[in-house]
């Protein structure tokens, strides 16, 4: 089981240092360039396009682990390998836990911003 | 080439299409000082790239409309002989993909998660490496300016070098030479000249060095060389100016290695001095060799005082030949290092085809001996073939461009005194004085030999007494000059005077001039050289008669009268 955090707090603590005054500005961009990734693999599997899918898993990925969300950057990861070997139902198996582990980020990132 | 302390600023591209991870960068990359622009695609990184010129670029390897990849080889196109380090952002971790976008061009990669103190290393390390790729490039560039600047430098040098050095008579039918192209940035020279009255002055020099620092020193040796043979200065005053000049001009330890030759044609006479060359040789029809030895030190070195200039005379006949040449020859060496030396260079020469060219044989020898191994050679080369006449035609002194420049009417006198008639040369002086007459120029070399005759005979036969008849054969020839150097030591109370006088007269001129000396004169009447010695032998007087309008003895036999009346040639030269 992936025992790596939901948030990198350490990893947060330095963005909300480098970013100063943008760093409300970075979270609110992941969250919403996520948000719309999450729709674009939806609709990739819906077109059964295992390259857009992998393609978007991939930055979705970079993104995740950018920002200290390992433990999602590890499910992108799991589905965009699955999108590159062409297996659309093992991608398709993730995309629940995928879209859980995004909401525990986004509310944990949510309360980061009010703290 | 330290690092500065504090690195300017850099100004960065940076390209992603993931917003978040732009942000970041951005961010990082701003608080560590650098000045940052940021595209969202391939595209756009290309047309910031062009407008920005950024020191460095950081690209996201998968985007959309241009890639990473592709990206990277545009800009390095574009960058061209600038370094321009660029710098994939990636997650990507298989060794394929990375290797593909190093093929790009790519330098390096930067992993994600970004961390700031790798990321400024590495801008650091790359920063030093553009820096002095930068660095060199300038410095090759001004090599390459300086090179370009030197070559064109070496080409003017050239040009004037020629202008002044120029060869001369070396073109005449009876002399062959040999030297490379850039011999003049060997340090070798070459100079023929012939003198006004006939014969020919030879001069094969080498200084010591190379480049300009020897070619500088040709230079006045070539202004000495020609001015004062073409103004009739003998071979001794024309070497005690090289070493005089030599030795005040160039620096300690630089000289130049010489060897002069006067060659009379119509007297038979070789005159031949050596300071550090090689032997030159004399090869007489016969077949036997002369070896011409060096005697002296290099022009260059001694004080003027202690310089002696004196030449060792051979008799020579047509068919002989006279070969000088530089220490190129000895030392020509083959593809072992080995030198051609002085006994493959007597045995060349004793091998020599009757008939054959001394120089062109030895050249052959030589290069035969090197191989094919070098491509330029430093053999400077000069050969003479003794003639019965002179073979330069005196070089027809361009006509001034108005004859009438210069004085029309004028008288001088000119008297030369006791010991100094043993030491001293009047002519040049005589006919510098004539050549202010711009129409006279043309006529030099009949006038120096009108001079030259007059004063010898004023001087051998008037002042001396010598008997003309002791030059007929080889043994009387030299009790002829032994005597003559004897009796020059007892010349006080003696001396001889040249009046010229010259008027304009039309298209040209006459010249008269008088030689008076303080002999005891002789019979103009008298019968001489008529059986059968040569002219010269003689007073010289028919050559005299040959050449001018007229010839006349007072009673006592003491003095000469010459008219020399002169034209200026249609031809204007």
């Amino acid at each position: 089981m992936n025992t790596k955090p939901h948030l990198d707090e350490e990893a947060l603590a330095e963005l909300r240092d480098v970013m100063e005054d943008e760093f409300d500005i970075l979270i609110q961009t992941y969250i919403n360039d996520s948000r719309e990734r999450i729709q674009s693999l939806h609709q990739a599997l819906s077109e059964n396009d295992p390259d857009a899918f992998s393609r978007t898993a991939h930055s979705f990925k970079g993104s995740s682990i950018n920002i200290g969300a390992s433990r999602l950057g590890d499910l992108c990861l799991q589905v965009e390998k699955a999108g590159r070997e062409g297996d659309l139902d093992a991608a398709r198996q993730v995309m629940a836990p995928l879209e859980t582990e995004f909401a525990t980020v986004r509310r944990l990132m949510e309360d980061a911003l009010l703290a | 080439m330290t690092e500065p302390e504090n690195p300017r600023p850099l100004r960065l591209l940076i390209a992603d299409d993931s917003n978040t991870d732009r942000l970041i960068l951005q961010a990082m990359l701003r608080r560590q000082g650098h000045e940052v622009q940021a595209a969202e695609d391939g595209q756009a990184a290309l047309k910031l790239y062009d407008c920005w010129q950024p020191d460095m670029v950081l690209l996201d390897v998968m985007m959309p409309r241009l890639d990473g990849v592709e990206a990277a080889r545009q800009i390095k196109a574009l960058a061209g002989e600038t370094l321009v380090p660029v710098i994939f952002l990636t997650s990507l971790t298989d060794a394929g993909s990375l290797a593909q976008c190093l093929d790009a061009g790519g330098d390096d990669f930067l992993p994600k998660p970004y961390n700031p103190v790798i990321i400024e290393a590495k801008l650091r390390a790359f920063d030093r490496m553009r820096r002095m790729h930068e660095t060199l490039s300038q410095q090759r560039d001004l090599i390459k300016a300086r090179n370009e600047q030197l070559l064109e430098e070496q080409i003017i040098a050239r040009r004037v070098f020629d202008n002044i050095a120029h060869t001369g008579c070396l073109n005449a039918p009876n002399i062959r030479y040999h030297a490379s192209p850039m011999s003049v940035f060997n340090g070798d020279i070459l100079f023929a000249c012939p003198r006004p009255a006939g014969g020919v002055h030879l001069l094969v020099g080498d200084f010591t060095g190379h480049g300009l620092p020897a070619a500088i020193g040709a230079l006045p040796v070539a202004e000495i060389f020609y001015g004062m043979t073409s103004k009739g200065f003998s071979g001794p005053d024309v070497l005690r100016e090289l070493n005089q000049k030599l030795v005040r001009i160039l620096p300690t330890g630089m000289f130049c290695c010489a060897a002069f030759a006067d060659v009379d044609f119509r007297q038979g006479m070789l005159r031949f001095w050596n300071g550090g060359l090689p032997d030159g040789y004399l090869m007489y029809k016969s077949g036997d060799h002369q070896a011409l030895a060096s005697r002296h030190l290099p022009l260059g070195i001694l004080a003027p005082e202690r310089f002696v200039a004196a030449m060792e005379e051979y008799r020579v006949e047509p068919g002989d030949q006279l070969l000088l040449m530089t220490d190129g020859v000895l030392e020509a060496a083959d593809e072992q290092g080995q030198h051609f030396g002085e006994r493959r260079l007597a045995e060349t020469l004793g091998a020599r085809p009757t008939g054959a060219s001394p120089v062109d044989h030895l050249v052959q020898a030589v290069q035969g001996f090197t191989g094919s191994a070098r491509e330029s050679d430093d053999l400077t080369l000069l050969g003479l073939r003794v003639t019965g006449q002179d073979p330069v035609a005196l070089q027809s002194v361009s006509a001034a461009r108005s004859a009438v420049t210069g004085p029309a009417f004028w008288r001088c006198s000119y008297q030369v005194e006791g010991q100094t008639l043993g030491q001293f040369n009047p002519l040049p002086l005589l006919l510098h004085v004539c050549m202010a007459v711009a129409g006279l120029r043309q006529h030099s070399g009949e006038i120096y030999t009108l001079l030259a005759e007059l004063y010898n005979n004023a001087l051998e036969h008037g002042v001396l007494e010598l008997p003309s008849g002791w030059k007929n054969g080889p043994e009387g020839f030299s009790r002829y000059y032994a005597e003559r150097e004897r009796r020059l030591a007892r010349v006080d109370g003696h001396y001889i005077r040249f009046e010229l006088e010259h008027r304009m007269e039309g298209n040209g001129g006459q010249l008269v001039i008088r030689c008076q000396d303080s002999g005891r004169g002789f019979d103009p009447d008298a019968p001489e050289g008529e059986g059968g010695t040569s002219v010269y032998a003689g007073r010289g007087l028919s050559l005299i008669r040959q050449l001018s309008s007229g010839l006349s003895y007072n009673k006592q036999g003491n003095q000469a009268e010459v008219v020399y009346d002169w034209e200026l040639s249609e031809n204007g030269g």
